[in-house]
């Protein structure tokens, strides 16, 4: 391995890291503000104009924080978790094109930090460990409310990797490779060459799954704060509680960066304008994300394995089968 | 502040309805049918629609507090005012004694003296606010109208026992002589139109 491309991709990921904590951060920021608009509120105003250095506020709260272990808690491993879910999150990250590549003086940038061949279920997989941190989280905190939230965690995981591995699975026979830039360049033939038309299903399969991956509000049952006070985080202070918090919002953006990536055209030509697109994509999930939490009610546990095992799993074996047949003839 | 869609307690004419609501389904097909219903009939759109109206609307409700404050209705029992005389503005308060005795909370002390022209006068008077339920039975007690609720309700305070004296509660000299003493609407007032349903006292007794 040659000195340039290690300096490289340690550039790529100290980058990914730094903006992606940022944009948690500001993440919350949105949340705050658009779930206040969509209520009639006005949100975070007093500190700075708008209130936007409330996110700064916020920061300096968290990394000041005496930083409690509380007695009964299994130490180690309530340490740990939650740097499992915030580490896992970024660790995702490095499958995901998140621009078309482009030269800066006179040097060709990936802006991706490894291009697996694996790429998606790399994603989809180490997301999924990204619930271990709930899961040991909750279950080495002291208190019944975090074991109820590790319990819902463990709910939640059997339900939803199912469904986003099943409707996954359609598009992936369609493009024939796991890399999402080849998912990326499948599509580069404008509009009409989306998966989106000829996957629909897959498309909200997945995005519904998606909602469960991140733990958002239809599927927000592992930390409902007016049922199981803050769930796995109810013991948690400080900076350990701050990275549950970045790795769930990191997990927001990058679940937003997938979903276009595959169903959408990602960056399409790799254009300006189609990085601009991807942005613009983006966003519009992530704003999704928000929206839903300020519309829509939460599921009980019983009601998303219900949805997730009786009724999404099947419309995505289904879908496969069809998408197979049609391959065929 | 508009007071009559709150006083109107009528709800019947005020739009209620019941709603209708199906049976619930006891068979697996009636459940089949309602959970296919339930996904294709749009609801959760509906849902978001409103909220991204109500953004795009953006009629903030929100109250700044301490810059912006509601205003209170002429009834609130606040902390309590000591009002002056219309026509001498001399207190109103004659110092019977009355409004201490009813204190459900025992929280009013006063004392009385003589003055120089051989009138009762308050010479102490104080109500703990630590104490005081703002229960409204003084203001309604008083045969003067003297002791009122006020609308100040910011009263915080570093410590339980917080008291308001006479000085405090009594009507400013130069707020009465400019005419702004506001009358007291609540417990123990004058009823509007008072005037016209008082029966004269016959005098052949
Ligand atoms: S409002 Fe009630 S509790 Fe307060 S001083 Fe008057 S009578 Fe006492
Ligand atoms: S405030 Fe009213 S009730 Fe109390 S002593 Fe004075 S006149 Fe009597």
């Amino acid at each position: 391995m040659d000195t340039a491309y290690l300096i490289e991709t340690i550039i790529k990921v100290v980058v990914i890291l730094l903006i992606f904590s940022a944009l948690a951060g500001i993440g919350t920021y949105f949340e705050r503000k658009i779930l206040a608009f969509m209520q009639r509120r006005l949100g975070p105003m007093y500190v700075g104009p708008y209130g936007l250095l409330q996110v700064a506020a916020d920061g300096i709260k968290l990394f000041t924080k005496e930083d409690i272990i509380p007695t009964n808690v299994v130490g180690p491993i309530f340490k740990i978790a939650p740097v499992i879910t915030a580490a896992t999150a970024f660790i995702a990250a490095a499958a995901i094109p998140f621009f078309p590549q482009f030269t800066i003086f006179g040097y060709t940038v990936h802006p991706i930090v490894a291009d697996l061949n694996i790429g998606i279920l790399y994603i989809l997989g180490v997301m999924a460990v990204g619930l271990f941190g709930p899961l040991l989280g909750g279950m080495a905190s002291a208190n019944k409310f975090s074991l109820l939230s590790a319990a819902r965690t463990a709910a939640v995981f059997i339900s939803y990797e199912v469904v986003s591995g099943l409707s996954i699975l359609a598009p992936i026979m369609m493009v024939g490779s796991l890399s999402l830039i080849d998912f990326n360049n499948y599509q580069t033939g404008g509009i009409s060459h989306w998966i989106i038309w000829s996957q629909p299903v897959a498309f909200v399969l997945f995005w519904i799954a998606a909602f469960a991956e991140t733990g958002r509000t239809p599927f927000h049952l592992i930390a409902n704060d007016h049922e199981i006070i803050d769930g796995f985080g109810t013991e948690y202070s400080g900076m350990r509680w701050g990275l549950f918090f970045i790795g769930e919002y990191a997990n927001m953006f990058f679940i937003s960066f997938v979903i276009p990536l595959i169903f959408l055209g990602g960056y399409g030509d790799g254009s300006l304008l189609g990085a601009l697109g991807l942005i613009g994509k983006v966003a519009f999930f992530f704003f999704f994300f928000l929206w839903t939490r300020a519309a829509w009610p939460d599921v009980r546990p019983d009601q998303l394995m219900w949805l997730c095992w009786k009724v999404l799993m099947p419309l995505a074996v289904i879908n496969v089968v069809i998408t197979g047949l049609v391959m065929m003839f | 502040m508009k007071m009559e869609q709150f006083n109107d307690r009528n709800v019947a004419d005020n739009g209620y309805f019941l709603v209708d609501i199906e049976d619930y389904p006891t068979d697996g097909w009636g459940k089949f049918k309602r959970v296919v219903k339930r996904s294709f009939r749009g609801e959760l759109f509906v849902g978001l629609w409103v909220v991204l109206r109500e953004m795009i609307k953006f009629d903030i409700h929100t109250v700044q507090y301490p810059e912006e404050k509601l205003p209170i209705g002429p009834r609130y029992r606040a902390v309590h005012e000591m009002k002056r005389l219309w026509e001498s503005d001399t207190e109103r308060c004659i110092g019977c004694g009355l409004c201490e005795k009813i204190c459900i909370s025992d929280c009013i002390r006063m004392d009385t003296k003589i003055d120089e022209n051989s009138r009762k006068e308050v010479s102490e008077y104080t109500i703990n606010l630590g104490r005081c339920i703002f229960c409204g039975y003084c203001a309604e007690v008083c045969p003067e109208l003297a002791i009122t609720h006020g609308g100040e309700y910011e009263n915080a305070s570093q410590q339980r026992e917080h008291f308001v004296d006479y000085e405090y509660m009594l009507t400013p000299i130069d707020k009465m002589k400019a005419g702004t003493q506001m009358e007291f609407e609540g417990f123990g007032a004058i009823t509007p139109h008072e005037d016209e349903r008082v029966k004269k006292t016959p005098l052949a007794y």
